[in-house]
C-alpha cells in the first residue's frame, strides 16, 4: 500500500537518516523503533506529508503522495504527541469534530464508552490518562480508514488502555488495514516487523 | 467540503462562547483606546468631530491586531491544527472557515459598537451608517492580511510583535479608504467611492488570502 523510497531527512542541519526505502503492505504491523532524537516522529511526519523529505519520496498505492493530497489524507489516521483534543469541548464534540473533519460521521459515544471516557464533561476536566484515551478514540471510529500512522499510542495510557490499543492495532491489521507506530518499549500486541532507526 | 467549513465555524464559535473573556477582552481594548483620545486631547467638538473616523479606524485595526495572535496558536499547540492540515478537504477551505469564524468573533462587534463610540465624538448621526458599512466591509480585509501573518509567524519566538510589524504595513490601505469614506461623507461629497474601493479589497482578499494562508500554515507546520 505504503511505500518510502530513498527518504533522506535532516533537521537543523543534522541528518536523521537517510536512503530509507521499505514498503507496507495491507495488515502489516510496522513499529519504528530508535533512540530519542532517532527521528521517528519526522519520519511519520514525513508519512502523512506533514513534512517534506529532503530526497526521495513517499508513493501511496503507487502514487506520490504530493500529487494526492486530499486524496491521501483520506486514507490515513494521524495520531501524533499532541493529543488532538480542544480542552473547552467534551470528548464527544472533540471526536465528532475531528470525524468531519476527516470527511466522515461516526458515532462518537459508543467509541467513548468502549475506551472508558466520559462523553459529556470538558476535557479539560479530564485525568493526563483520560485525555489521552480521548484522542485515541479517533481509532475506535476509523476502522475504515486503511492506513494509520501513530506517534507513540501507548505513552501515558495504564494497563488496561493500552490492551485496548493492542486490541485496535491487532484488529485493524486483521481488516487487511495496516499501522505504523512508533515506541520505546516493546509492547503486547508487537509488530509483524520493526524498522530501527539509527541516528 | 462545506460541511467541514461549517463545522469549523461552529466549533471556533462554541470555543470562543466557552470562554467569552477573551471575546470581550478584544472589544474592551477597541472601547477603551477610542475613549482615550478624547480624554488625552480634550473636548472640542469640532476637533473631536474631525478626527473621529481615523481615531475609531485606528482603535478598530490595533483591536484586530490584538485578537489575531490567538486565530492560529491554540490550535497550534494542541495539535489540532495538524489534523486540519490533515483533513479531507483542501486547507485553503479550512483557513477561510477559520478566518470567517475570527472575523465574527472579533469584527462583528466592532462594527455593531462603533456607532456607540461615534456618539462620543459627536460624529452626525447622518454618518453612522457610512461609519458602521465602511467597517463592515474593512475589517474582513484585516481578518484576511491579519491571518496571513498569523500563521507565517506561528510558532516563533516573539512571533506577537513581529506579527505587528508584518500586518500593521499591510493595513494601511484599508485604515486610508476606510476613514476616508466618513471623512468624503461628513465633507458632503459622499464616501460611495472609498466604499466601492473597499468592497472591491474585500473580493480580492476573499479570493486570494485564503490560499495565502493555507500555503503560511503549511510552511510553518514543517
Amino acid at each position: 500500500m505504503l511505500e518510502a523510497s530513498g527518504l533522506h531527512c535532516a533537521r537543523q542541519g543534522r541528518t536523521l537518516f537517510r536512503s530509507l526505502t521499505f514498503s507496507v503492505p495491507a495488515g502489516e504491523r510496522l513499529r519504528i523503533a530508535g533512540a530519542n532524537g532517532s527521528g521517528k516522529t519526522s519520519l511519520l511526519r514525513i508519512l502523512c506529508g506533514l513534512l517534506a523529505p529532503k530526497e526521495g519520496e513517499v508513493r501511496w498505492k503507487n502514487t506520490p503522495i504530493d500529487s494526492l493530497k486530499e486524496e491521501y489524507s483520506r486514507e490515513i489516521v494521524y495520531l501524533g504527541h499532541a493529543p488532538a483534543v480542544k480542552d473547552d469541548l467534551t470528548a464527544a464534540e472533540n471526536l465528532d469534530i475531528a470525524c468531519r473533519l476527516a470527511g466522515f460521521a461516526a458515532g462518537a459515544n459508543e467509541a467513548l464508552a468502549r475506551l472508558g471516557v466520559p462523553a459529556d464533561i470538558p476535557v479539560r476536566k479530564l485525568s493526563q490518562g483520560q485525555r489521552r484515551r480521548a484522542a485515541l478514540a479517533r481509532l475506535a471510529v476509523s476502522g475504515q480508514v486503511p492506513l494509520w500512522l501513530l506517534d507513540e499510542p501507548y505513552a501515558a495510557l495504564d494497563v488496561d488502555a493500552a490492551k485496548i490499543v493492542d486490541t485496535l492495532i491487532a484488529g485493524h491489521a486483521a481488516r487487511g488495514g495496516a499501522v505504523i507506530f512508533t515506541t520505546h518499549q516493546e509492547t503486547g500486541a508487537g509488530a509483524s516487523r520493526v524498522l530501527e532507526l539509527h541516528a | 467540503m462545506l460541511d467541514a467549513a461549517l463545522c469549523v465555524v461552529r466549533r471556533d464559535l462554541l470555543l470562543a462562547w466557552r470562554r467569552k473573556s477573551d471575546v470581550a477582552t478584544a472589544l474592551l481594548f477597541f472601547v477603551i483606546v477610542a475613549s482615550l483620545f478624547p480624554l488625552g486631547i480634550g473636548a472640542e467638538p469640532n476637533l473631536l468631530r474631525g478626527i473621529a473616523p481615523g481615531v475609531i479606524w485606528v482603535a478598530a485595526l490595533l483591536s484586530s491586531m490584538l485578537s489575531l495572535a490567538r486565530l492560529f496558536a491554540a490550535d497550534h499547540a494542541d495539535g489540532t491544527l495538524e489534523q486540519m492540515l490533515l483533513g479531507a478537504s483542501p486547507l485553503g477551505v479550512i483557513a477561510a472557515a477559520k478566518t470567517i469564524a475570527h472575523w465574527i468573533i472579533s469584527g462583528l462587534p466592532l462594527v455593531l459598537i462603533a456607532p456607540l463610540i461615534a456618539v462620543q465624538y459627536d460624529l452626525p448621526a447622518a454618518l453612522y451608517p457610512v461609519l458602521a458599512l465602511s467597517l463592515l466591509l474593512g475589517t474582513p480585509v484585516l481578518s484576511l492580511i491579519g491571518a496571513i501573518g498569523a500563521a507565517l509567524t506561528l510558532g516563533l519566538r516573539g512571533g506577537g510583535i513581529l506579527l505587528s510589524l508584518l500586518v500593521l504595513p499591510l493595513y494601511v490601505p484599508v485604515l486610508i479608504l476606510g476613514a476616508g469614506s466618513v471623512e468624503m461623507a461628513s465633507a458632503g461629497m459622499g464616501g460611495e467611492g472609498q466604499l466601492l474601493l473597499l468592497a472591491a479589497l474585500l473580493v480580492a482578499a476573499c479570493a486570494f488570502a485564503p490560499w495565502a494562508i493555507a500555503a503560511a500554515l503549511r510552511i510553518s507546520m514543517e
